[in-house]
């Protein structure tokens, strides 16, 4: 999507980390999915490592690789790791990042995480500027925390555009970049995840027209609603 | 049964044959050869079974390595022959009487029925088992009149020269041997003389022994104990290079090392570690077995130091010396095999795990998780063209039990209570509807008992989050079926 690209300069960077929040839990699937579907559009053909806590097991349940190929993913080569204690996925995270066949390493993070401070967050700057694979941080049941990621955004689930017959669509997310490094923060947008080209697209709000309620995070400003503002 | 009459049968162009019996056939008039179709119609009894060639072999290869026992030349001629070098070896058993009285015993006690005999040459012994009436007595006391009686078939010529053996008038050994060699040369061929001099004891053919590989086993001594950190990681480092070294002259690679350390009290550390694709880099593999020390409960203590160090190699694969494509794929490939064996040897070989499709239209077991390091990737169907995600992206195992209000009984829900939520929903597709495995059941073909059918929808709510539920049985199915809430879409 032009207007989201031109306000990160180019799209999400390779070689840096990003922290991705869930508004609340009950977003965390689509937070999952924004995640996947960035993981995929950066990575093109390598590998995708996803590395998650054993509480996001019991939370979410098991990571299925036909839902990972109908957002037009690989499961094929991609790599799923379980990891129970908080410590042990931080290091393998920072062996994944180190490692430059991969496309990109997920985190999959429940929980406020105290091991995950400003220092190990540094670390994973290091290593994925070293090796150019990016760190995708998604964090569930988390309050933001000083961390040295390049950018930092919140989705929210978003009703799809409903198919002949009012059926579920394309997933939707309403997404807002917290901040970024060196770069304009602030704005919302809502995409629609284009499996066919491995790419976000605008996704239309048409709630706004029926009249029904959309949740709308606190901090998001209320004229942000379209994209298109931001454009410039 | 073991009177019963047993041939085994194998396909000789095209037909049917009879490649082995067993005594009772024998006796019953059954031969190696006969036709299956004949043997049948002369005992109608038989019982046949299909040769199996491949595990004869390995059976063979088998019993070879047993015999190293006795001889460290051992020769295995298939389908059925061992051949012993028993020159300088059958004083220890006793003569060589003893020595085939022992590979008898040895043999019958495993269920094998042997014929035992001990000749000149390889050549020599093997003919007089196979066409020899003498066998089982140890060595045969004339030898040269015993191999002077057998038939002509045992110099094991070929078709052509065999037949012009037997339309000479040829019928035995000792016929052939009594002509002049310059005439049988010229009449039957080198080969026939060659065959001759072999049965005869003029000449000796090498016998070729299976050589049983050294294992890969690497040592250090230590005339002083060593305790230092620097001094261990030093002498890894030898072991490995030792071990590289032999595996590439056998372009052997390894996956799996052990590592075990003897400490001067007796104690002893045993480390393993595994690889997914075969090595023999020593930076790698010390890689590995630092990663290992360090998920170690106790940390290594060395106490008053290690007088002996070994590594041994268990487990190796053919790995072939290869020179890296200018593309650099290779070494993308082998940064990714060094990753996984790194994570799985810290966090344990399950930890780590590729998605593999498996062949189940049951949601829950249409894909298996296993372990990265022992299976290699494998690939997916593509999703259906122009159709949004109909497979949820989590999966919960087992599904959950939901509260739904559905405007019809068998309809869609309208709205459900989940983790003591209350769901609205504004989209819906489905039912896609997900059969039993009834032919897994114990009488599931009957209807009624073959499980409960499971109505799938795909919903959204109105905060446009999306799920996975179904209804566990139709409603002719049973009266109040359950719903269950079991994906989570993205």
């Amino acid at each position: 999507m032009e207007a989201m690209d031109a306000a990160l300069g180019g799209g999400l960077a390779h070689g840096c980390v990003h922290e991705i929040y869930a508004t609340e839990v009950g977003d965390a699937a689509a937070a999952a999915g924004f995640t996947l579907g960035a993981a995929i559009g950066i990575a093109g053909a390598r590998p995708l490592l996803w590395l998650r806590s054993r509480r996001a097991v019991g939370a979410m349940g098991v990571f299925q690789g036909a839902g990972w190929a109908d957002l037009g993913g690989a499961p094929d080569g991609g790599l799923v790791g379980v990891v129970g204690d908080t410590m042990g996925l931080l290091r393998a995270a920072v062996d994944g990042l180190r490692c430059a066949a991969l496309g990109a390493v997920v985190v999959e993070s429940w929980g406020a995480m105290r091991e995950l401070d400003l220092t190990a967050s540094r670390r994973f700057a290091l290593a994925a500027e070293q090796s150019g694979v990016p760190l995708l941080l998604l964090r569930v049941d988390a309050a933001p925390t000083p961390s040295a990621a390049r950018t930092r955004w919140q989705v929210t689930a978003a009703p799809s555009q409903a198919l002949p017959g009012n059926a579920p669509g394309a997933p939707c997310f309403d997404v807002t970049l917290l901040r970024q490094r060196s770069g304009p923060s602030g704005q919302s947008w809502r995409l629609e995840w284009d499996r066919e080209k491995c790419q976000f697209r605008e996704g239309q709000n048409h709630e706004a027209l029926s009249g029904a309620v959309v949740p709308v995070p606190l901090d998001r400003p209320a004229a942000n609603r379209a994209g298109e503002r931001h454009a410039a | 049964m073991p009177d019963a009459p047993l041939a085994m049968v194998a396909k000789v162009r095209g037909a049917l044959r009879l490649g082995a019996v067993n005594g009772t056939a024998r006796d019953r008039g059954m031969a190696v050869g006969m036709a299956l179709a004949d043997a049948r119609a002369v005992l109608p009894d038989l019982i046949v079974a299909e040769m199996d060639e491949e595990a004869d072999a390995h059976w063979l290869m088998r019993l070879a390595w047993r015999c190293g026992a006795w001889s460290p030349h051992v020769m295995v001629t298939p389908p059925d022959g061992l051949v012993m070098e028993s020159t300088g070896v059958d004083h220890l058993f006793g003569g060589e009487a003893g020595l085939a009285a022992q590979v008898e015993d040895a043999m019958a006690d495993i269920g094998m029925m042997t014929r035992v005999a001990m000749a000149t040459t390889s050549e020599a012994a093997q003919a007089l088992v196979r066409y020899g009436v003498h066998y089982g007595q140890g060595p045969v006391a004339d030898e040269g009149r015993a191999i002077r009686a057998l038939p002509t078939d045992a110099l094991g010529l070929e078709y052509e020269a065999a037949l012009a053996l037997s339309r000479a008038g040829l019928k035995t050994v000792g016929d052939v041997a009594g002509r002049s060699m310059a005439a049988i040369a010229a009449r039957f061929g080198e080969q026939t003389v060659t065959a001759l001099r072999r049965l005869l004891g003029e000449e000796q053919a090498p016998i070729a022994p299976i050589l049983r590989p050294r294992p890969l086993r690497f040592e250090q001594r230590f005339p002083e104990p060593i305790g230092l950190q620097s001094s261990i990681a030093a002498c890894f480092l030898d072991l490995m290079h030792q071990a590289a070294g032999e595996m590439a002259q056998r372009d052997l690679g390894g996956r799996r090392f052990a590592l075990t350390l003897f400490r001067s009290d007796g104690a002893r550390h045993r480390l393993m570690i595994e690889t997914g694709l075969p090595t023999r880099d020593p930076a790698l593999v010390l890689r590995l077995f630092d990663e290992r020390i360090a998920t170690l409960a106790d940390p290594l203590d060395p106490g008053f130091g290690y007088d002996r160090i070994t590594l041994l190699v268990p487990l190796a694969e053919p790995l072939l010396a290869s020179q890296n494509a200018l593309d650099g794929e290779e070494k993308q490939e082998a940064a990714l095999a060094e990753l996984i064996d790194r994570l799985s040897t810290r966090l344990g070989p399950q930890a780590l795990r590729r998605l593999v499709p498996q062949d189940s239209h049951m949601p829950e077991q249409a894909q298996c998780a296993v372990a990265a390091i022992h299976h290699p990737p494998a690939p997916w169907p593509a999703p259906a063209q122009g159709e949004p995600p109909l497979r949820p992206l989590f999966l919960f195992d087992p599904p959950q039990q939901v509260d739904v209000i559905a405007e019809v009984p068998d309809g869609p829900p309208h709205r459900f209570r989940w983790r003591s939520t209350l769901y609205e929903v504004r989209r819906f597709e489905g039912p896609e509807r997900i059969a039993a495995q009834w032919w897994r059941r114990k009488e599931g073909e009957i209807p009624g008992m073959g499980g409960l059918t499971r109505d799938y929808y795909r919903v959204e709510d109105r905060h446009g989050r999306r799920y996975w539920i179904f209804r566990h049985g139709l409603y002719e199915e049973k009266p109040d079926p359950h719903w269950y809430m079991h994906g989570l879409f993205a």
